[in-house]
């Protein structure tokens, strides 16, 4: 089995991972995408995750991931302990949004963030002529069973990003099975972000000098 | 398929010594002090592979020892990790080569207050040294060298056996490919030092205790029973007992004689008496102390200029209250500080302490997982394969 026959989300994330790259995945799964970047892109990973099935799914596939929430997942990291901190499909399931992009930020040169959009088409149909919780395909759940916590668009997380002095660096817009081209806050099922507060040239060039490093060392 | 095949046990096994530190070459000890000669009791299951790259450690609890699986010759009970050790388990030996040994400062097999002191030729009894676990460690060390072996695959253990894994990576580190501590802690608090505080009081008050010269008397066998007593309580949970013995007598109606009512008395009883007819009450001692003297807390597990970087695996146990899952997580801490490479997974069990002998089928998994995972890299996990 390769990348290619992974899910779409992760699919792009793990385009968007350098090799070699040392990842920290909040809310990691059963470890589906650490596996295929630890395996075939090298890279350096680490998990976080809250439930015991899926922590002995990451076991099984060779995977280094902690017994923990991601709120309190985070304070013991040095600052920048790795180039990539990724938070997919985990962010809208914490109230303190704003800490943990702010530690993400703290421990990971980047950040990877990825969400349902609220504002899809389908999930203001449901809103505004049925009367009824919004359910898509990438929100799954029933309004009394959801782990989401926080609801917001494409357009929110982009103000919010603005607000809070965050660069965009790449932005993806995922309709269920490819990417969408045109007006992604109405189109898009998720989003992804890719993130940093200091400037991207800087985060490159770390990289890449820890990369000759690696490769010094495998000679 | 290897996973369906039946699990066996290594079978009959021969407990095994080494003697090393003869005179004047003997062990330095950690708190000052010499000891020598040093004899260590191991037993081994498994092959050691041409490139000596498959061994593994295992590191006993307070009160257990060498025989860690299969069985000596004329006893019925196994190993005391019978279920983790043996072909197709989890330390498996059809891969691996499985070192056991016991401590120094114990009594099965290996020096300690009850050896004899060669230079009186009476047995040590508080003559003996005071022991650490690094002194157990650095002792290990050297039947490790006997062995051949430059450095281990994993070295692993639960309790005081977890103690010695944390010991050896701060200890060894170049030593060491992997880690797995399970229900244990990086330092005793207050409350696991007051527990071996009453425990050690209790020997030390039976009169049969002598000052430690009981040797030609025999054991202070109620004050180390009352000891062991305590340690039961202390290994078991509120829902184990609960469902061990409940309320439940031992015989229709209380005596109003200070008997054994409840069937919980009768088993703590049993235990203690047991115990005295198998552990020397020095040895408790000496041992109980070394564990409370135990302390890589403040970033002496891993230094911040380090050699290597061995990998984690950490266990702890949902209602284990006498090492609980916040000790864990502190190695943990630790560990991220450092950037190092670690799981750890806090297991539900209902059996307190005790849950790393007995709560068998996560334990068995995780390590497992992870063993292969250290042994063969990410190419050879079969995860998708099936």
């Amino acid at each position: 089995m390769t990348a290619d026959t992974l899910r779409l989300d992760y699919r792009i994330i793990y385009d968007a991972v350098e090799p070699g790259a040392r990842v920290l995945d909040l809310g990691c799964g059963n470890g589906d995408l650490l596996y295929f970047l630890a395996r075939d892109k090298q890279a350096k990973v680490q998990g976080i995750e809250l439930n015991d099935e899926a922590i002995y799914q990451c076991v099984r596939k060779g995977l280094s991931v902690f017994n923990s929430d991601i709120k309190s997942g985070l304070v013991e990291y040095p600052d920048q302990s790795f180039d990539y901190v990724i938070l997919n499909q985990s962010m809208q399931e914490v109230t303190n949004v704003d800490f943990i992009i702010q530690e993400s930020l703290r421990v990971g040169r980047k950040v990877i963030v990825g969400f349902p959009n609220f504002a899809y088409i389908a999930a203001r149909f449901m809103l505004s002529f049925r009367g009824k919780a919004p359910m898509t395909k990438a929100l799954p759940h029933l309004w009394y069973d959801t782990p989401n916590v926080r609801c917001l668009s494409i357009a929110d997380f982009k103000n919010f990003c603005r607000e809070k002095k965050l660069r965009i660096l790449k932005a993806y817009y995922l309709g269920s099975e490819k990417l969408v081209e045109f007006w992604p806050n109405l189109l898009a099922l998720n989003a992804i972000f890719v993130l940093t507060g200091a400037g991207e040239e800087e985060a490159a060039s770390h990289i890449a000098a820890r990369r000759l490093d690696m490769k010094a060392k495998s000679c | 398929m290897s996973q369906m095949k039946k699990k066996q046990s290594v079978g009959p096994v021969q407990t095994k010594y080494v003697t090393f530190a003869e005179p004047p070459n003997e062990l330095s000890l950690e708190l000052g002090g010499k000891l020598g000669p040093v004899t260590i009791a191991y037993e081994t299951y498994g092959e050691l592979n041409s490139d000596r790259t498959n061994a593994i450690l295992v590191c006993h609890a307070l009160s257990a020892d060498a025989h860690a699986a299969g069985y000596l010759e004329g006893e019925n009970a196994p190993g005391w990790w019978e279920d983790m050790i043996g072909p197709g388990k989890a330390f498996d030996t059809d891969k691996h080569f499985v070192v056991c040994s016991n401590v120094i400062g114990g009594c099965k097999g290996s020096t300690g207050p009850s050896s004899v002191n060669p230079a009186t030729g009476e047995p040590y009894a508080l003559d003996f040294p005071s022991v650490t676990i690094a002194d157990m460690v650095n002792a290990q060390r050297h039947l490790i060298d006997h062995l051949g072996i430059e450095k281990l695959m994993c070295v692993a253990g639960g309790s005081m056996g977890g103690m010695q894994v944390l010991q050896w990576v701060a200890s060894y580190p170049e030593r060491v490919r992997s880690a797995i501590p399970i229900a244990t802690a990086l330092k005793h608090s207050p409350q696991q030092i007051a527990f071996n505080e009453v425990v050690r009081q209790s020997v030390m008050a039976d009169p049969a205790w002598r000052d430690g010269n009981y040797y030609a008397y025999g054991q202070p066998e109620k004050g180390l029973a009352l000891a062991r007593m305590i340690g039961h309580i202390t290994f078991m949970s509120v829902q184990s007992m609960e469902e061990k013995f409940s309320r439940r007598l031992k015989n229709v109606k209380y005596d109003f004689k200070f008997g054994a009512d409840f069937e919980v008395e009768g088993y703590l009883r049993y235990k203690g008496d047991s115990f005295v007819k198998r552990f020397d009450a020095n040895s408790y001692l000496y041992i109980t102390k070394a564990i409370d003297y135990f302390d890589l807390s403040g970033g002496k597990l891993v230094p911040e200029e380090r050699k290597a970087d061995p990998r984690f695996l950490i266990i702890s146990y949902r209602s284990d209250w006498l090492y609980p899952s916040v000790q864990s997580q502190e190695i943990v801490r630790e560990l991220k500080m450092r950037r190092m490479d670690a799981t750890y997974c806090e297991l539900r069990s209902t059996y307190g302490h005790d849950a790393f002998l007995v709560e068998m089928d996560e334990q068995q998994k995780l390590v497992r997982h992870f063993l292969d995972k250290t042994f063969q890299g990410y190419e050879v996990v079969k995860a998708y394969d099936s």
